[in-house]
């Protein structure tokens, strides 16, 4: 519910991908979490999700990996942790429900623990949310429009989840739990929370449609014309901009909008944008301090045009 | 206009006919918005039917709630979760049929037949990547193992 205070103070997990190529959402999560009076407080000596890599070649392993870093918070003194990166906090998810229900990765787990020498974490002991969830349950619309500095109206946005955010439905018991909840069939937290900005969403079909993004190096030309085909539907939509929550997605949309245009000879012109730069600079942020000049996809004119940043 | 409805087409003719009726001028899409809507749910059902032929599979005449390709969609996804990831883009297909059918002389229905083709368009894409990439690996890197049977007892997720 929103102004639910256990989610003021919670750990902070950013991930190798906030790091890396989703250093603007790394900058941009931090500075609306201190716009909005939110504390975060990383994971101290974190380590990799296990994202799809290690996953891909043994999943138990990952749940330890995930596991750790679940531990980790527990012993800072956290019962919740937000991961603001799709993939971490569907593989925190993840664990957290193998261990809860899967003797054989609670054994593994358990004895990966026992051997790099900390306590094994145990299911139920701290909640994984997203950074939609923390925005949305401790400050919620109304929290945003008291806080809006500058409005996002007249922002024609298409909100992209990407695939991760909602799948599978049975590592997220808390969605599809009736209002106030996250759907998992039609996700809206995005879409709630940029519209308590101000900003006008517009209908878009394809926001939890896959992009490609593993697929980019097995063959790029599929991912290429994935990512090509929500762009232009969200063109088609009437959108300016795409808001994302992911930094997989992100990058993908933006580096395959890029390849479109030389390898197929598509242009789009829609920008890119973590939804923590849209309500950053909603709150007041500058574009620089939200890391927009760090896009490849360049919304500064845009962003100058709508009176933003 | 020349529909697709009477023959099963191939994916990359699904890809191309797409195109086409992207292309079509509003009032020729106007003038067809009924045949339209149902060539486009016909042009999923054609794109999980491959998927199904691939694995070996005859695809199913049932019906799930009314409509046969979401009904194909569950047969896809059984023993294959990763598949959950177009169940989204199955129902937003229906959904375009039904608004195009709700109105087929609103004045947006050129628009609604439009996102309706681009949608089906990444079905194609979609289910085409992971035919091209069968023999390498599953297309979704986000699913592959979490749902091996071996990994949890509870991989049951459906559409």
């Amino acid at each position: 519910m929103a102004g639910d205070m256990k989610y003021k103070r919670v750990a902070y997990y950013p991930g190798c991908a906030l790091e890396g190529s989703g250093h603007a959402y790394n900058r941009s999560t931090k500075a609306v979490g201190k716009a909005l009076g939110l504390d975060l407080v990383e994971v101290e000596n974190w380590n990799c999700c296990g994202a799809m890599e290690v996953k891909n070649i043994d999943p138990k392993i990952q749940t330890y990996l995930s596991a750790r870093t679940l531990g980790t918070t527990e012993e800072m003194g956290f019962d919740t942790v937000m991961a603001p990166c799709n993939g971490c906090y569907h593989n925190l998810k993840k664990a957290e429900y193998d261990l809860g229900h899967d003797p054989a990765s609670v054994e593994v787990n358990d004895r990966l623990a026992t051997k790099a020498g900390h306590r094994p974490y145990k299911a139920g002991k701290v909640e994984t949310i997203h950074a939609l969830d923390w925005i949305k349950h401790s400050i919620g619309e109304d929290g945003i429009r008291e806080r809006v500095k500058n409005s996002l109206k007249g922002v024609k946005i298409a909100n992209y989840y990407g695939c991760m955010y909602t799948r599978p439905r049975h590592i997220f018991p808390e969605k599809d739990q009736g209002p106030g909840t996250e759907s998992t069939a039609k996700p809206h937290f995005m879409d709630d929370i940029l519209a308590a900005a101000g900003a006008e969403n517009v209908d878009f079909p394809l926001k939890t449609a896959c992009c490609g993004g593993a697929h980019t190096l097995s063959d790029s030309d599929t991912s290429t014309k994935l990512v090509l085909n929500i762009l232009t539907a969200a063109e088609a939509c009437g959108a300016e901009v795409i808001a994302t929550e992911c930094p997989t997605c992100h990058t993908g949309l933006e580096m395959h909008q890029v390849r479109a245009e030389k390898v197929l000879g598509k242009k789009t012109n829609i920008k890119i944008l973590y939804f923590t730069q849209l309500l950053g600079m909603a709150l007041g942020l500058s574009a620089r301090k939200v890391g927009v000049n760090e896009n490849f996809s360049d919304a500064r004119p845009l962003l100058k045009e709508k009176g933003l940043g | 206009m020349m529909t697709s409805l009477e023959k099963r087409l191939t994916i990359g003719e699904i890809e191309a006919r797409i195109d086409a009726i992207i292309a079509t001028p509003n009032a020729m899409l106007m003038a067809e918005a009924p045949a339209l809507a149902e060539e486009m749910l016909s042009m999923g059902e054609s794109i999980l039917e491959a998927w199904l032929d691939a694995r070996g599979e005859t695809p199913t005449d049932e019906t799930h709630e009314g409509f046969r390709l979401l009904a194909l969609h569950r047969q896809g996804a059984r023993g294959n979760p990763s598949f959950n990831a177009c169940r989204e883009t199955c129902r937003e297909l229906v959904y375009h049929r039904n608004l195009i059918l709700y109105d087929p002389a609103a004045a947006d229905v050129a628009h609604a037949i439009r996102v309706g083709a681009m949608v089906v368009r990444h079905l194609a894409l979609f289910i085409g990547g992971k035919l091209q990439a069968d023999g390498l690996g599953e297309f979704c890197c986000s699913s592959r193992p979490i749902r091996r049977a071996e990994t949890t007892p509870n991989d049951k997720e459906t559409a």
